[in-house]
């Protein structure tokens, strides 16, 4: 293929994909924020209430142990 | 405390300064891979979106820049993965100051098309070095493979892009 070629091949692909915008229009920080405070919504109350009593009962009987991964 | 180890550390204030600092430039990389404007921004929102949640493991000693941009560049290519899957155009490619004629509107879709039937890998490469015309070296950091790499999918590309634009009856 000859570098003329090349070139005219090129311009081709230029033309037909046109230029990106590849200026930013708007600050992106507060769609940030946003996204930081979507991914790290709070745990309920209720799921470390259940959390706390089931290792409260795995510590009194650890015996239920294997019971307890059989299930899972 | 230097401001990337601060962001190293987790410091709040430290990613923020950074985040205006780069996002311009992330979102100029990856604007001129995917070309959509609204999934640029939201590509580059993710991509500083991982930057913080992956902190801990940034070397302060490196450099930032190159980071975030290999991390953009590993979502622009899932977000051209995804693309495939999809028949529409791009809605926001930059249209002509006038109107093209007919004949030219139609080579514009046949390109684009023709780009839209690359792989990603390839799809990538091409728009990088073949349009944006990127040194293949900045090619190659950004997608953490080898120039020669870069050199064998730009050859791979052009001669498919050659085969099916030639199909399609577009003089190349």
């Amino acid at each position: 293929m000859s570098e003329q070629n090349d070139r005219g091949f090129r311009e081709l692909l230029k033309k037909g994909m046109g230029p990106a915008e590849s200026e930013l229009k708007r600050d992106l920080w507060p769609q940030m924020l946003r996204r930081m405070d979507e991914r790290s919504i709070p745990v309920p109350w209720f799921d470390w209430a259940l959390v706390a009593v089931v290792a409260t009962c795995l510590l009194l009987f650890p015996k239920a142990i294997p019971v307890l991964l059989y299930h899972l | 405390m230097e401001l990337l180890e601060r962001f190293a550390q987790g410091d709040a204030e430290a990613f923020e300064t950074l985040f205006r600092q780069f996002q311009s430039a992330v979102y100029g990389w990856i604007v001129r891979i995917v070309r959509n404007r609204e999934v640029a921004e939201d590509l580059t929102v993710e991509t500083f979106w991982r930057i913080h949640r992956t902190h801990a493991r940034f070397n302060p000693a490196g450099s930032f820049g190159g980071w975030a941009r290999r991390i953009a560049t590993n979502l622009a290519l899932d977000s051209l993965r995804r693309k495939h899957h999809e028949t529409d155009l791009p809605d926001d490619l930059a249209q002509p100051a006038s109107p093209d004629p007919a004949g030219q509107q139609e080579t514009r879709k046949q390109i684009q098309a023709a780009f839209r039937q690359l792989p990603a890998k390839l799809h990538i490469v091409a728009i990088l070095a073949l349009v944006e015309e990127e040194p293949y070296a900045e090619i190659a950091k950004a997608l953490g493979i080898s120039e020669v790499a870069v050199r064998v999918r730009v050859y791979r590309a052009t001669r498919a892009l050659r085969r099916s634009l030639k199909e399609q009856g577009v003089e190349t």
